[in-house]
């Protein structure tokens, strides 16, 4: 067994928070650069190199891309010979707090969906624990914020509505979210699995590298096909049209019941910021 | 470009068109969703609000804390959608002139038209380069409320789109 100890656990956390906020994936940032050189509306083109430029000013004089630095979404990948003799979830909150507080970032969560009252050092986390083969530990962070977290939705369609029903359902969410989730937008999307197993879906499909393609051929055909429908749809960065609304689309799909098509669309905005670290 | 300097009268606000680009100079107010419920409950309470809009710009933006020596951290602009149920009783109240970011219900547009008021918008997630306008800062109301409180700010060149002009016009595709 490999004993990982609990202020490595903490201090990669910490770390993985505050340089997300402010330092875009280079994938992103040439995404948008080529999202730039093919539009020919002169807003939308002018709106790209203000996004392109601020994530500059962000990395250069470290602040944060975007006031909303979220909530912090946390995927471990534990290998099946990794000890960790710790309450977990406690220490991921411990480094976010750490991190909320180092990186001057903004505390964005509150106590309870209704009371409201802010608790302060943006815990908790939301933390989700796969097992992986292995003696490695994988840490995805990413700090999602609520205007395009706010715009996803969920469906469970019948099995009859088939690829058409997903495109119609996930043009219908882009037109919805329109400027208000900040494209240009990356989409993951998941199909199948059940109600909660969707969602899930979705929002690996996010932790996805931005120029990968789906393994599945059927999943990789959905993704070009809704990428092309996406970009057609005229929504344009921050809603007020030109070529691009999406920068990638990702679909993610697991097996489901004969009479389930459930499909999910989690909208990440142009400020996605994610990173990841193997331990 | 249009330049204009707040406090904003009457006739500038009216002349604003949709889709016109505009740099923005002067004290702006900031206010989300914690602070827009706090300014209608002061309104049933009270009737009236605790700071006069009457001219000036309220800004939807919830900052990140400032680091030392810096008067603001990032600072774009939130979704103003979840503004419009409290937009509806202040705008007739004389918070006539807004920024945030994304389309607005119906029943806000109608308000806007009917109390000739307009609604900009500022690019969502460049909240860095934005933060380079701002000058000042300080806390006007509810610092209870941290990002949420209310704050004056000073901007010099803050650049924002008119997004529904007073006539009803709308930019959004
Ligand atoms: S949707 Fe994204 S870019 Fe826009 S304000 Fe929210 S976190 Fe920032």
């Amino acid at each position: 067994m490999r004993k990982i100890d609990q202020s490595i656990l903490i201090s990669n956390i910490k770390q993985l928070f505050m340089n997300a906020a402010v330092s875009l994936d280079s994938k992103v940032v040439h995404a948008l650069e080529e999202a730039q050189k093919i539009e020919s509306f002169a807003l939308a083109r002018s709106i790209l190199g203000k996004i392109i430029k601020n994530q500059e000013i962000a990395r250069n004089e470290d602040i944060p891309i975007c006031q909303d630095t979220g909530v912090a979404v946390v995927f471990l990948e534990i290998g099946t010979e990794v000890f960790l003799d710790y309450d977990i979830e406690a220490a991921v909150n411990e480094g976010v707090r750490q991190a909320y507080f180092e990186g001057y970032l903004r505390k964005s969560v509150v106590n309870h969906p209704l009371e409201r009252k802010n608790t302060l050092d943006n815990t908790p986390a939301i933390v989700h624990i796969k097992q992986i083969p292995g003696d490695r530990l994988i840490i995805h962070a990413a700090p999602k914020g609520a205007g395009s977290e706010n715009m996803s939705r969920l469906a469970m369609l019948p099995p009859s509505a088939g690829v058409k029903g997903i495109e119609s359902f996930v043009l219908e969410t882009v037109k919805l979210a329109g400027g208000k989730a900040c494209p240009p937008l990356i989409l993951g999307i998941g199909i199948g699995g059940n109600f909660e197993k969707v969602a899930i879906l979705a929002k690996t499909a996010l932790f996805r590298s931005l120029d990968d393609v789906a393994e599945n051929q059927t999943d990789r055909e959905l993704e070009e096909s809704l990428k092309e429908l996406v970009n057609s749809s005229d929504v344009g960065p921050m809603g007020l049209g030109g070529a691009t609304t999406c920068l990638a689309v990702k679909v993610n799909s697991y097996p489901c019941h004969i009479a389930s098509l459930p499909v999910a669309v989690n909208i990440q905005c142009h400020a996605a910021r994610k990173k990841t670290v193997i331990l | 470009m249009k330049r204009i300097t707040t406090p904003i009268n009457e006739e500038t606000r009216l002349s604003l068109r949709a889709g016109e680009e505009v740099i923005i100079s002067g004290k702006i107010y900031t206010g989300r969703d914690a602070a827009h419920k706090r300014f209608v409950e002061h309104l049933s309470a009270n009737g009236s609000l605790p700071f006069d809009f009457n001219e000036q710009i309220i800004y939807y933006t919830g900052p990140t804390p400032e680091k030392p020596g810096m008067p603001i951290g990032a600072c774009g602009p939130t979704s103003s959608y979840r503004m419009d149920p409290y937009s509806i009783q202040l705008m007739p109240m004389g918070m006539k002139i807004m920024i945030g970011k994304g389309e607005r219900d119906k029943a806000f547009q109608s308000k806007l038209v009917e109390t000739k008021s307009v609604y900009l918008i500022a690019i969502g997630g460049i909240g860095a380069i934005l933060s380079k306008t701002v000058k000042s800062s300080k806390t006007l109301l509810y610092e209870d409320l941290s990002s949420e409180a209310v704050r004056e700010l000073e901007v010099v060149d803050f650049p924002v789109i008119v997004a529904y002009d007073a006539c009803g016009n709308s930019i959004f595709k």
